[in-house]
């Protein structure tokens, strides 16, 4: 799998892919997108990045266990739910806006960015544990 | 009262990210999962009081009005399964503490039961049929995570299958939906029941009922879809094998239940004469291969299968009492099941095998636990006076009703089938003396004992009390029933009756 055109390709796609994935994130709120398949788009960039490097580099590329980035992106998903109940007792997940410097900014997109991490940090987990044999526990050693 | 709508499915969910978080202290883990449990069992009982007292509660999320955003909705029903659901995690949670302790190599237990128990609840509660398949998935991830936690060889094996047939199902129930919302232009589930009524193209309709059959058909494991449950549900530990035998498949049963007389009404002769036919035949092969096996677990396995054969014959027979019946039984049936499995477990642990031939002395060295399997078993098998007597009673005496002689005498011959199997384990497993060759494991200390025999003892009580006093339950299942089987008011509920009143009159299509 890895190979000099792989690992060339990756190091320009990487970027790219993830900067796809954050328009991707960002345009889903009135168009198709937004946190779930730009999480998607985001985790083939970390598996591009997977094939050509040694886990190791993956992780310390990415800093936190993507186990507790997928946990931070769910509890930022229920804040954003929470954030229209402690602010005016409105229904759980009701949208609250705010306006930052000229653009509209509300708790969609902090729910969006949640499922974002949360696909991110569930692929990774999943890729990096098959890559990674020796963090497996041998079968049937628990017999 | 939205909150406590929000709250059963939250909670767990939110718990479950704080329990990931404390990793890999384990003991922390363990007491956020305990609160979490009890604090999820006071909201689910609060929330089948308040359905029991009001009538059906309703939240729309996000405060978008009923057909175009997510509504969730709690009649008798769903409550009772969110309160059960309740139940069963404080059990599981309670006895993990002694099967998974802290050598155990099942490494995080507890954030993925708290999302399965989120996820559980989350099918039960939606009224929007893409968000109920929005929680088949969430369902799928946390108890793949479950089911390969250990890493055995065995286990993964049993995963893969798990969770291939898994992904078909949810490609067929998602195109279902596809093929559904083209044809209706609604996902709600209350505005299909009136939006179907108006489609042009029956046939169309069956066909995609018939696609809805085969993907609940899968998750419930009925004939012939079931072969992935044997296969997975005996391999991952007691705890994990106990919730997903009491709960998993009945959320299957749920939904089909939901859409079987909430959305596809429109031909009952046609699809509910093939659930007829499934339900027969899961009930004899799941008791068949039950007779065929030997160890203690793959024999419970079989036994859910054909459990479930009844409670689709509930739901087939579609008559008011049919329905309360198969209520009934869905709910005394994941009380036993998941005991069994306990139980089962802890003749494991105590005597070191789990094979009937190499099982036994139980009763001479743990009678409490020899009594703490007849309360279930017997119950499964319908032995009165305990719940699974009502149960069955409720369910033949609805098929005699509706003259369909047949499937009776085929629930009753199982019956009997059912209690030659669980004699079958009495008497090699628990009465037999212990072979001489088999070893004595070391005792368990004391409280080790307690977190083990604690949740099954509770749930023997429920079953007894069940079949002592079934009237309240009885209620319950006939309140649900009956709001099954005339779902005007889950309609009126969830959509006002301003929508209701101008559909019925035939007019207000709205484009």
């Amino acid at each position: 799998m890895n190979t000099l055109i792989l690992r060339e390709t990756t190091r320009v796609l990487f970027t790219l892919i993830l900067v796809f994935s954050v328009a991707t994130l960002l345009r889903g709120h009135d168009a198709p997108g937004g946190g779930f398949v730009g999480g998607l788009i985001a985790s083939t960039a970390c598996c591009l990045y997977v094939f050509v490097a040694d886990a190791k580099d993956v992780r310390r590329l990415v800093r936190t266990d993507p186990l507790k980035t997928a946990a931070a992106g769910l509890a930022l998903a229920i804040l954003s739910g929470l954030i229209g109940i402690l602010l005016g007792g409105r229904p759980f997940l009701s949208g609250e806006w705010a306006e930052i410097g000229g653009v509209e900014i509300g708790t969609p997109l902090l729910f969006d960015f949640g499922v974002y991490l949360v696909v991110v940090g569930a692929v990774l987990t999943f890729v990096l544990e098959i890559k990674e044999p020796g963090a497996v526990p041998p079968p049937d050693s628990e017999k | 009262m939205s909150w406590l709508l929000a709250g059963a499915i939250v909670l767990p969910l939110a718990c479950g990210v704080l329990g990931l978080s404390l990793r890999p202290h384990r003991a922390m883990q363990q007491m956020v999962s305990l609160v979490a449990g009890i604090g999820h069992l006071g909201i689910a009982t609060a929330l089948l009081v308040k359905v029991w007292s009001d009538g059906i509660l309703v939240a729309q999320v996000g405060g978008w009005p009923a057909p175009f955003g997510i509504t969730l909705v709690a009649d008798h029903f769903s409550s009772a399964m969110v309160l059960i659901t309740a139940i069963m995690g404080v059990a599981t949670i309670v006895y993990a503490l002694c099967d998974i302790d802290q050598r155990s190599l099942v490494k995080d237990f507890h954030p993925p039961l708290q999302a399965l128990i989120g996820a559980v609840c989350g099918a039960f509660l939606t009224g929007d049929i893409f968000n109920l398949y929005v929680w088949f998935e969430v369902m799928l991830i946390a108890s793949l995570a479950l089911l390969i936690s250990g890493g055995r060889k065995a286990q993964l094996d049993g995963a893969v299958r798990y969770a291939a047939l898994s992904l078909v199902a949810t490609t067929l129930l998602l195109s279902g939906i596809g093929l559904l919302y083209g044809m209706t232009g609604t996902l709600n589930m209350a505005d299909l029941h009136l939006r179907v009524q108006q489609v042009e193209n029956q046939g169309l309709l069956s066909v995609v009922a018939i696609l809805f059959i085969v993907a609940f058909g899968i998750k419930a494991a009925v004939f012939p879809l079931f072969f992935w449950l044997p296969a997975s549900y005996h391999t991952p530990k007691v705890a994990v094998s106990a919730i997903f035998a009491g709960l998993l498949t009945k959320v299957g049963v749920y939904s089909m239940i939901r859409v079987f007389t909430l959305i596809f009404t429109h031909d009952v002769g046609y699809t509910h004469g093939i659930l007829l036919w499934t339900a027969g035949l899961t009930m004899v092969t799941g008791v068949l291969g039950a007779a065929s096996h030997n160890e203690l677990r793959r024999i419970l396995s079989f036994h859910i299968i054909s459990q479930i054969g009844y409670m689709v014959l509930g739901l087939a027979l579609f008559t008011p009492l049919a329905l309360v019946g198969a209520v009934f039984y869905i709910l005394h049936h994941i009380i036993v099941k998941a005991n069994l499995f306990f139980v089962a477990g802890a003749a494991e642990r105590l005597s070191g095998s789990s094979d009937l031939k190499t099982l036994g002395g139980v009763y001479r060295e743990q009678p409490l636990l020899a009594a703490l399997f007849f309360v279930p078993a017997f119950s499964l098998a319908g032995f009165p006076p305990l719940s699974g007597f009502w149960a069955k009673l409720l369910v033949i005496k609805a098929s005699l009703a509706s003259q369909q002689y047949w499937i009776a005498a085929v629930a009753l011959a199982v019956g009997l089938l059912t209690m030659y199997s669980m004699t079958k384990i009495w008497v090699n497993g628990i009465w037999k003396a212990r072979p001489a060759s088999a070893e004595k494991p070391p005792p368990l200390s004391r409280p080790n004992r307690a977190l083990l025999l604690g949740p099954m003892i509770c749930l023997a009580a429920m079953t007894l009390a069940i079949g002592l006093w079934p009237g309240p339950l009885y209620d319950l299942a006939e309140r649900a029933g009956h709001e099954l089987m005339d779902p005007s008011n889950y309609v009126q509920a969830v959509l006002g009756s301003s929508e209701t009143a101008a559909l019925g009159a035939g007019g207000g299509v709205v484009e």
